[in-house]
């Protein structure tokens, strides 16, 4: 599949929402733990060998499952692949849990069904919609119900 | 740079809603030809496909940070995407009407994560407001909370305001150890510093805050003018020079 690869890189040098050195492990056969630099901006998970400036690769953090593994470990796998797991073994336990809770908040997915809740709270406690102003009511991809998966 | 792409073809063929979908004409990279493709918008990726049924896009364009704008071109309704970089491409694309064009370029301007996370958060700031009584500035004396609000029940966990553990990779150069300690607001060393904005928002607004109302009010304000105006454009250079 053809992607415009300049930006993805460009993409990968922005501001993390979080970023650390975890000993991941991909899905291959054979596939050893090993040390990167994992960082999340926007809904892309990033991997760099410690040393580079350019990342291994790239995961689109859209229907994936975020499974709290064994101490310290917690795997990325998607939805229409389930039994291949990204695993990642954090130094703690509490960090374990903070990448967790942050990648299951990172899909854009996460922030429609976010924002078509709010928008729904508001609605009911003041009886506007809160994105009239805002001229962007009629967007499709602010709808409710529109995307209930 | 690898990317997992089975996911992401299973993303853009899987039965969830697209944001915008439809026939337009691709611009190709070095020769001029357009080509009809099936574009399938989700979230911030913009899918193509050969045609409508094909199993697999032929390829995708990530959208953050682009920029969407009409173009000259002896093609018809045609737009861009484009990008920062220098060496960027620009992708230019043509529809088959006025009102199609209009609509993809209303959607792929609002399509990046950023500008999603930026209407969740005031949203989320409004509800919040409303729930503690702070709903009106004019109302100084309006009640306070005499304890810190807890989380509010039975809201999706709120995203962090600010950045977290912001890596500063293009301000500090790249290979710089980044922060291992997890978010940056639950450390002990006391209050955090809010990091400083990214510098694309810098250049963009030369605002000190995103945060605030005001500002996210001014930024739609911003966009409204400027769809609003390249419209302008575009239709006086429609209409022609007059002989």
């Amino acid at each position: 599949m053809r992607y415009n690869e300049r930006e993805l890189l460009s993409l990968a040098r922005q501001p993390a929402e979080k970023a650390a050195e975890i000993r991941m492990s991909v899905p291959k056969k054979g596939s050893v733990l090993k040390k990167r630099l994992v960082k999340l901006v926007v809904n892309f998970l990033f991997y760099f060998r410690t040393d580079e400036a350019e990342p291994i690769g790239a995961l689109l953090l859209e229907h994936c499952r975020i499974t709290k593994e064994e101490e310290n470990v917690f795997s990325i796998s998607f939805i229409e692949e389930p039994e291949r797991k990204y695993c990642f073994e954090c130094a703690s336990e509490e960090q374990c849990q903070e990448w967790v809770e942050a990648l299951k908040r990172a899909s854009y997915e996460f922030l429609r069904r976010s924002l078509i809740f709010y928008r729904n709270e508001i609605q009911k406690m003041t009886g506007k919609d809160p994105l009239e102003q805002y001229g962007i009511s009629e967007e499709a991809r602010f709808q409710l119900g529109a995307h209930q998966q | 740079m690898k990317l997992n792409e089975r996911s992401l073809a299973f993303y853009a063929t899987c039965d969830s809603p697209a944001d915008n979908s439809g026939f337009l004409y691709k611009r190709g990279e070095r020769h001029t030809a357009y080509h009809r493709r099936w574009f399938v918008l989700k979230g911030n990726m913009l899918f193509y496909f050969e045609e409508r049924e094909s199993r697999e896009p032929v390829g995708v364009i990530v959208l953050e940070g682009c920029n969407v704008e009409l173009c000259d071109s002896a093609e018809d309704f045609a737009f861009a995407i484009r990008f920062g970089g220098t060496k960027s491409r620009t992708y230019v694309l043509a529809a088959e009407s006025q009102a199609a064009m209009e609509s993809w370029v209303k959607s792929l301007s609002r399509a990046s994560f950023d500008y999603m996370r930026l209407v969740v958060r005031e949203l989320e700031k409004q509800l919040e407001e409303m729930r503690w009584g702070r709903g009106s500035r004019e109302s100084p004396g309006s009640w306070m909370p005499k304890q810190c609000p807890e989380r509010l029940p039975a809201l999706p966990a709120i995203l962090p305001k600010e950045n977290g553990c912001a890596v500063w990779n293009n301000a500090l150069g790249v290979g710089q150890p980044p922060d291992t300690s997890g978010c940056g607001g639950n450390d002990d060393e006391g209050t955090p510093q809010p990091p400083p904005l990214p510098p694309r928002r810098r250049v963009l607004n030369g605002e000190a805050a995103v945060e605030s109302p005001s500002t996210f009010c001014q930024l739609h304000e911003r966009y409204s003018r400027e769809v609003a105006r390249l419209r302008q454009d575009w239709l006086e250079k429609q209409r022609g020079p007059r002989p």
